[in-house]
């Protein structure tokens, strides 16, 4: 058996060769795709939650790629903090790819293969962005996960085409800026080994190249996130996207690349410089309640659900984002909670929405009408979903929004924490409304008489299976919150804040 | 004016870089988008290229008997060209390409449906 010092490749690796062997084996067997990438994917979750718990009994692991030692060598490093994400993201991709069976066959039936060699390629990026300790890798592992997530979504109907070229044109500029500024630590170090770069740029945190470096990344970044005045590609690639394109893009995409932009203030610039040395805390904590508000009041406006979803995830990124920010302990355990909880929730309603448009052909607010009787298992999970969202114990959604309005009280930052108020306020509004519609509102008869039986009709199985693990594992999450924080993300928040 | 002549290289690639940004900004067309998009991230690529490059470098490699004091001249670190960079792009244009790919077959597809590739006729067919 292959020994657990190798996880850390194959945690990679095994996605990768699988995009091959799915390939492949689709041009003479299209139907064995799926199986492919399910197996595989439970390998990868397999190792990844290995991983995390030799993280947790040993700490940090680093592995060398090739036996190259840091800096000459690519490194992994895998710390408390991406252990989780790790975690996170193989088990999503795995909900995602179960799920996707009975869409994928319905929306792309020529293209089965094609359309999953491109999945299981966009989650080996995001897990090799996840994993990597050098910052040049970084940029290739980001470049394959946007390159994929630009076809996977291109393959959607109406505007997903022309949304998906807006996507490559912002997606282009944010890695750009990011390889830029990368550029700019090299010329002034001569290193891209993460934990290397850490240990010289203090000496040198003065210097104006340094802080045109940090100002080049973490805009790339945020272009890549999506963070609000930055968001414009988002809402119209997320919606027309193909149903399993938006579940696995949608909880993951915007969530990795907080994880970075936490990598590389921690791991690269160090707490002190970000927090201490340039001082700009203030501005980008206003920017994310500027992010929280609009998304939420943008999302307000919106007549489909899907939509509506796609405007929740850029306010949901603010929330992350001024979490960091706050540079207290509380603000950043609240935001690496939240990057697993919101992961959680926006895939159990992007799983609903995928039902729906599976069962109706549509995912509009008139779509749902009526739908509590006619889809009642779907509109059960749906609710722990907007419940979650909302903030409601013991839901997942209320803890990590506790530990950020005690960051925001901690900080002094009040114009956030109204901003969290608020958006919880609208969000309930938002998903009352829904809830409203397909509880209350008679079905979208075609008789005119408006007494006809309504039977249930439900979605299939392999969507139904992972819609209720996530669902369960919303609260499941929620009541171990306590142990997660201390065995995991207290050992990921910078010490000495 | 020293300080443009004395690093003229970050110059240029601050000029190619707003000339990509502007193409891809305010063109219209999006094969015109694309291409100021390919001078964008050959903008990155020149700057990169640059900092690696050193006047009368040689390669380095050490060449054994070829000449008294070869092997010295690639072992100083100032005689030899810093190989890092120019491998870093290999990937850079690597990924650029394929990002090109990906965006022109978007625009194959675009045209395809809409039958233009002008941005305003596409926003009219769309609405």
């Amino acid at each position: 058996m292959i020994s657990p010092e190798q996880y850390p490749v194959l945690i990679v690796v095994i996605p990768l060769l699988s995009a091959f062997i799915i390939n492949v084996i689709g041009w003479f067997r299209k139907g064995f795709s799926y199986p492919l990438i399910v197996l595989s994917l439970i390998i990868t979750f397999y190792l990844s939650v290995s991983t995390l718990l030799q993280v947790v009994d040993g700490g940090a692991i680093s592995y060398r790629l090739g036996g190259w030692p840091p800096p000459f060598g690519i490194e992994y490093v895998i710390d408390h903090l991406n252990a989780l994400v790790l975690v996170v993201i193989s088990f999503v991709s795995l909900a995602a790819a179960v799920f996707s069976k009975e869409s994928v066959k319905k929306e792309l039936p020529d293209r089965i293969p094609q359309y999953y060699t491109l999945f299981i390629l966009l989650v080996t990026g995001l897990l090799g962005m996840t994993i990597t300790g050098d910052a040049f890798n970084l940029y290739v592992l980001i470049e394959i996960a946007a390159l994929t997530s630009y076809a996977l979504i291109a393959f959607g109907r109406d505007r997903a085409l022309v949304s998906s070229f807006n996507y490559v044109i912002m997606g282009t500029v944010g890695a750009s800026f990011y390889l830029l500024g990368v550029g700019h630590l090299y010329i002034m170090t001569g290193s891209l080994n993460m934990g290397d770069l850490l240990s010289i740029l203090p000496a040198i945190s003065g210097s104006r190249a340094i802080f045109v470096a940090f100002l080049l990344i973490i805009v790339g970044i945020w272009t890549k996130m999506a963070f609000f005045p930055l968001h414009g590609w988002l809402p119209n690639a997320y919606t027309y996207a193909p149903t399993a394109t938006g579940v696995l893009v949608a909880p993951l995409m915007t969530k990795v690349s907080v994880y970075i932009m936490i990598r590389l203030m921690f791991s690269v610039f160090s707490a002190d410089y970000v927090f201490n040395t340039l001082n700009v805390h203030d501005i980008i904590v206003w920017m994310a309640v500027a992010a929280i508000i609009g998304g939420s009041l943008l999302a307000l406006t919106q007549t489909d659900f899907r939509r509506m979803l796609t405007y929740l995830i850029v306010a949901e990124v603010g929330y992350m984002v001024g979490g960091v920010w706050l540079a207290n302990s509380a603000g950043i355990t609240g935001a690496i909670l939240h990057i697993l909880n919101d992961a959680l929730m926006t895939l159990c309603l992007f799983l609903v929405a995928g039902i729906i448009y599976h069962k109706t052909r549509g995912h509009h607010l008139d779509d749902i009408r009526g739908l509590y009787r006619k889809m009642p298992f779907t509109m059960a999970a749906f609710t722990v979903g907007a419940l979650s969202m909302i903030g409601v114990p013991p839901t997942v959604g209320f803890f990590s929004k506790w530990y950020l309005i005690l960051g925001a009280i901690d900080a002094g930052q009040w114009g956030f924490m109204a901003a969290l108020i608020i958006s919880s306020l609208i969000n309930a509004v938002l998903f009352f409304k829904v809830i409203e519609v397909g509880y209350f509102e008679p079905m979208h008869g075609h008789h005119d008489d408006g007494h006809h039986e309504v039977t249930i009709d439900e979605a299939p199985f392999s969507m139904l299976a992972p819609l209720y693990v996530i669902a369960v594992s919303l609260i499941v999450v929620g009541i171990y919150t306590s142990s997660i924080i201390t065995n995991i993300i207290a050992h990921a928040v910078p010490k000495g804040l | 004016m020293d300080v443009i002549i004395a690093s003229y290289n970050y110059w240029i690639y601050i000029l190619l870089m707003m000339i990509g940004l502007y193409a891809m900004l305010s063109k219209n067309n999006l094969v015109k988008k694309i291409i100021g998009m390919s001078i964008f991230q050959a903008a990155i690529i020149v700057f990169y290229v640059s900092i690696g490059a050193k006047r009368g470098a040689t390669i380095p490699i050490i060449e054994h008997g070829h000449g008294h004091g070869a092997a010295e001249h690639a072992v100083n670190v100032m005689n030899y060209v810093n190989p890092l960079p120019h491998v870093l792009m290999l990937t850079a244009i690597v990924v650029s390409v394929s990002t090109l790919g990906v965006a022109l077959a978007i625009i194959l597809g675009i045209h395809r449906r809409y039958g233009t590739v002008e941005e305003d006729e596409i926003m009219e067919k769309i609405q």
